[in-house]
C-alpha cells in the first residue's frame, strides 16, 4: 500500500494516473458467489506470487490488484502470441455489512479466493418459536 | 493478407476461409478463445511453450508428446461451494481442455521438461542433437 491510499487519497489508478511499469493492466475474470456466512470472489491471476497481490478496502472501494510476472525464456524468440502477461486490477462496491477485519485470501493456482464475511451484526438471527 | 491463392477460382470459399484463419490468429478481442492460452518461443535448438492456466491443479494437467506432436489436457474443476450458495457472477469457466501443438521438430519425450508454478504451466522442449539445422560451408571452386 503506498502513502496516498493511506492518507485516504485517491488511488493513482483510480485517478487514472499512468502505472510506471509498462504493462497491460488485465481485468481479473471473477466469480462472485454468496454463501450463507458471506461473499466469496475468485479471481483468474495466472503469473501473479501471493506477495505481489495488494488487497484494499476504503470505505465501501474493494481493490485488488496483482503484479504479474511471466517466465521470459532465453535466447529465444516469441513467435507465436495468444495471451499477454500483464497486471492485473479490478475494484468492487460492496455494501456495508461486511466485517473488513475478517477478510480472507488465498491464492492458489493462479486463483485469488477472497471470502468476505458479513459483520456479525448483519447476520440474519434466527428466532425460536417454542411450543407453548 | 490478400494471397493470390485466394483469388483462385476453383475454391471460392478460400478468401472466406482465409479471413477465418486470420480471425483465430488475432490473439485478443475475439470471443471463445482456445484454453489454455499459449506463448510459443523458439531458437534452433530448443522451444518453449506458455500456457495460462489459472485455476488448474497440476496434478489435472496431463502433457504428451509423440514425434512432433504435443498435447496438453486437463481439467478445470469448479469450485466446491457449500450448499444454498448463491451465484452472482460466473465469468470462469470450467470443464475439460485439450490444447495439440504441432512443433518444429520430432521431440524424444524424455527431454521434455514441464513446470507449473502461479497457474502458468511452462513446458521446455530440447531438439534432439541429430534434427538441428546445420550450417553448410560453402566451397570454393
Amino acid at each position: 500500500m503506498n502513502a496516498e491510499t493511506e492518507a485516504g487519497a485517491v488511488s493513482p489508478a483510480a485517478a487514472g494516473a499512468e502505472p510506471t511499469r509498462n504493462v497491460r493492466i488485465w481485468r481479473p475474470l471473477t466469480d462472485v458467489v454468496e454463501t450463507a456466512e458471506g461473499i466469496v470472489l475468485m479471481m483468474e491471476m495466472p503469473g501473479v506470487v501471493a506477495d505481489d497481490v495488494d488487497i484494499t478496502l476504503e470505505r465501501r472501494v474493494l481493490t485488488v490488484r496483482g503484479r504479474g510476472s511471466s517466465p521470459q525464456p532465453d535466447r529465444l524468440r516469441l513467435v507465436h502470441l495468444e495471451f499477454e502477461p500483464g497486471d492485473y486490477e479490478r475494484s468492487f462496491v460492496l455494501s456495508e455489512d461486511f466485517d473488513a477485519a475478517r477478510i480472507e485470501a488465498v491464492l492458489k493456482d493462479g486463483v485469488l479466493t477472497l471470502r468476505l464475511p458479513r459483520a456479525a451484526e448483519a447476520q440474519p438471527s434466527k428466532i425460536q418459536v417454542k411450543a407453548a | 493478407m490478400l494471397h493470390p491463392l485466394t483469388l483462385y477460382r476453383a475454391d471460392p470459399f478460400a478468401l472466406l476461409r482465409r479471413f477465418g484463419e486470420t480471425l483465430d490468429r488475432m490473439p485478443f478481442g475475439t470471443s471463445a478463445p482456445a484454453f489454455p492460452p499459449l506463448n510459443l518461443w523458439q531458437n534452433e535448438a530448443a522451444e518453449a511453450i506458455v500456457a495460462e492456466v489459472p485455476g488448474v491443479a497440476p496434478e489435472d494437467i496431463e502433457i504428451t508428446a509423440k514425434d512432433d506432436v504435443l498435447t496438453i489436457t486437463g481439467q478445470r474443476r469448479p469450485p466446491e461451494m457449500p450448499e444454498g450458495a448463491v451465484w452472482h457472477r460466473r465469468e470462469r469457466a470450467f470443464g475439460r481442455f485439450t490444447r495439440i501443438v504441432r512443433l518444429p521438430f520430432a521431440v524424444d519425450p524424455s527431454q521434455v521438461e514441464a513446470r507449473f508454478a502461479n497457474g502458468v504451466l511452462t513446458i521446455a522442449l530440447q531438439r534432439p542433437e541429430d534434427q538441428r539445422p546445420r550450417r553448410i560451408e560453402i566451397k570454393a571452386g
